[in-house]
């Protein structure tokens, strides 16, 4: 039998019994659902009549636990995030894991079971999986891929695809931008500042439902790696059009401010991964945002800005001051300033 | 925010503007010396503030802008020693070198790591006895503080594989060779958290001899803003000086521990600045007593000549006679992701903060 107090050896990836109890002790028990549980070598899933839709991310992060969460559960909010702001409704995980030799079985449990936990609450199943185990040194710890599988209703598919957008729509984000990055790299680096910034790491596929179930979106995206910075740069190249963006308007912790004013970041640019852009009709936006504010993960939303017919492919911040200034998608590493 | 929302009250910055415009008459220069001013100015649009009598040009306040090439360079031959590991701040691994930058010797294999405090690097020393420890020096009185305070504690903890690659530099000398140079400035934005450690009287010549005013401003909009209108008033009243406007964080005689452990360490040199030459006793290097820190004395690498890139003209910008929009290279060739000129890699140079502000 597995002994959690022990550490993975190269012989629980190598296909044998070790591998086996492994499965059984810590994936089945964690994971189990009457797919998975058939350990087919491909997992056998009955065809939506829409049409789906399929995505994969690999999760790398340093360190493996942060306030707000760990690699586990940002592996599957990561995941059915991507799906859910496509417009689809996750259903189906993979779940591979690279883990390095002596890695903590107790440490491994734990990340498995917020897994499962994020899994049970997004409402997706985990259907299939691989374990690979490394020579010391070879990777950092433990990296995770998955990938999933949505139906996306034929009304949805434009969502993804920016098309319809026009000078005048309304952007909207559910909540605080930045809280995942600077969560991070408090964990991370040696800044032994005092704050209780947690990570925003949630699954959206709840909210984003009830949204399109209630409205009509034009566009979503998750502004997770690169920040909003980089997602609003992405729309306005694809469109061709102007965003403004008002400062006074973005929701953001006194923290996360606190932190990036010290370090010389713009939390625009910081990763968020419980946060959804949405792009909408004039019209639309007092009944996106009563959905919003009456959910758990939407209880800080914001019109932050709009489409414009000015500046045409750029996104320009105006501040409370009276300034204005254009905001870039992030070049490169985010660097701390010297002094 | 607490110290921060304050002091961006758009109606306090517009009363302070009215002001400026009131009793503005003389047509002005006012140079800052500081990116994180010239950040701040370009961030707020706080120039549009402004009567057209009063320019804001930016000045040589970047370090990792003045930095010589020479000396990114030597910091990369040290890089591709063997059991070597350089530890530095962020900001200096994209400039590029001659030929390359740290960023892309790191990509090669080199051990380059990026840390947000000096001590960082004694505490690398001390879990890597077998490696040595390099770290280069770089900022003004701000950060020259630390590196003395950390060699200070690696003298007395005996650890022997830290090492210190000098490039820090002194406010004061570049100010004069400036206005020795023909640049027309009639006062200066001086950077408040440099006084905060020297306190004001480095600036009394300026005031003295050369007749310029000097005002020690704070960072947010609304110290600019009044340290534009205490300059505009010392001018239209003929009494150049050296005023404090960063009470909250300045005191005249600034701080004596920071003091105590820069002068125990270092002297001052002629050093070099990237687009403006030597300047006399503007850079601080490690004294005899810490000669063993010092991994130029302990390190002996060849460095290529340095080549200044073709069509940069970071020399005259940082001497504020050009503008980011007069280079050829600007947002073209040039740009933060692919930096030519030091004035685009930090996020203070004054080409990053016109590229990003340009709207």
């Amino acid at each position: 039998m597995i002994q959690k107090d022990k550490n993975i050896m190269l012989g629980h990836g190598s296909g044998g019994r070790m591998m086996h109890e492994l499965i059984e002790t810590l994936f089945i028990k964690h994971f189990g659902n009457s797919i998975l549980n058939d350990q087919t070598d491909a997992a056998i899933l009955p065809v939506p009549s829409d049409e789906i839709a399929f995505t994969t991310d690999s999760f790398v992060i340093d360190p493996l636990f942060f306030p707000g969460g760990n690699i586990g559960k940002l592996a599957v909010c990561g995941t059915v995030n991507d799906l859910a702001v496509s417009g689809a409704e996750p259903l189906y995980l993979s779940v591979s894991f690279i883990i390095e030799e002596g890695f903590p079985i107790n440490e491994l449990e734990i990340i498995v079971s917020s897994l499962a936990q994020e899994a049970q609450k997004a409402g997706v199943l985990i259907v299939t999986g691989d374990t690979k185990v490394v020579n010391r040194g070879k990777c950092d710890k433990l990296f995770i891929n998955t990938s999933g599988i949505g139906r996306i209703r034929k009304e949805n598919i434009h969502i993804s695809k920016a098309l319809n957008i026009e000078s005048g729509d309304v952007i909207i984000i559910n909540g605080t931008i930045g809280d995942h990055g600077m969560a991070v790299m408090n964990a991370r680096e040696s800044f032994n500042f005092r704050t209780s910034v947690e990570s925003d790491c949630t699954s959206l596929n709840r909210l984003i439902s009830a949204v399109l179930n209630k409205s009509h979106v034009k566009f979503m995206r998750d502004p997770t790696r690169g920040g909003v910075a980089t997602v609003l740069n992405e729309l306005a190249g694809k469109t061709g059009m102007g965003i403004e963006i008002e400062e006074s308007s973005l929701p953001l912790r006194n923290s996360v401010k606190a932190m990036c004013e010290i370090l010389g970041f713009d939390p625009l640019h910081i990763a968020n991964e419980g946060k959804v852009l949405i792009v909408a009709g004039e019209q639309r936006a007092s009944e996106i945002m009563e959905v919003l504010l009456n959910h758990e993960s939407g209880k800080e939303s914001s019109v932050i800005g709009r489409i414009v017919n000015d500046h045409a492919g750029r996104v320009v911040l105006r501040n409370q001051t009276g300034g204005s200034r254009i905001i870039d998608s992030l070049s490169g590493d985010q660097l701390p300033r010297i002094c | 925010m607490k110290y921060v929302d304050e002091y961006r009250r758009k109606d306090l910055i517009l009363s302070v503007a009215e002001e400026i415009r009131t009793i503005s008459k003389k047509e002005i220069v006012l140079m800052e010396v500081c990116g994180g001013h010239t950040m701040a100015i370009h961030r707020f649009g706080l120039d549009s503030l402004l009567p057209p009598t009063i320019r804001l040009v930016s000045g040589p306040g970047c370090p990792v802008c003045v930095s010589s090439q020479h000396f990114i360079d030597t910091a990369m031959a040290y890089s591709r020693i063997p059991d070597v590991i350089i530890t530095t701040y962020g900001d200096l691994i994209r400039v590029p070198g001659s030929t390359t930058s740290l960023e892309n010797e790191r990509a090669n294999g080199s051990d380059i790591r990026i840390i947000y405090s000096v001590l960082e690097s004694l505490e690398i020393a001390r879990q890597n006895p077998d490696k040595k420890i390099i770290f280069p020096g770089i900022g003004f009185e701000t950060t020259a503080p630390a590196t003395a305070a950390a060699i200070i504690k690696a003298k007395q903890e005996n650890i022997s594989n830290f090492y210190v690659l000098s490039a820090h530099k002194v406010m004061p000398p570049v100010m004069k060779a400036l206005v020795n140079d023909g640049v027309k400035i009639d006062g200066f934005i001086a950077p408040g958290h440099v006084s905060a450690i020297t306190g004001i009287s480095i600036y009394d010549e300026l005031a003295s001899s050369y007749g310029l005013g000097v005002v020690v401003s704070g960072f947010e909009p609304a110290d600019i803003m009044q340290a534009v209108l205490m300059l505009t008033a010392q001018i239209e009243s003929g009494t150049p000086k050296v005023e404090v406007q960063y009470h909250r964080v300045v005191n005249k005689d600034g701080n004596r521990i920071a003091q105590k452990a820069m002068k125990e360490v270092f002297e001052y040199r002629n050093d070099q600045w990237r687009g403006l030459g030597m300047i006399p006793k503007s850079g601080l290097m490690i004294n005899d007593t810490y000669s063993s820190f010092d991994a130029e004395k302990q390190f002996s690498v060849e460095v290529p000549e340095s080549t200044e890139p073709k069509g940069c003209i970071c020399g005259q910008i940082l001497r504020g006679l050009k503008t980011p929009l007069d280079c050829s290279l600007f947002a073209g060739k040039c740009t933060p992701s692919d930096p030519v000129g030091a004035c685009m890699v930090s996020g203070e140079g004054t080409c990053a903060t016109f590229y990003r502000y340009r709207v």
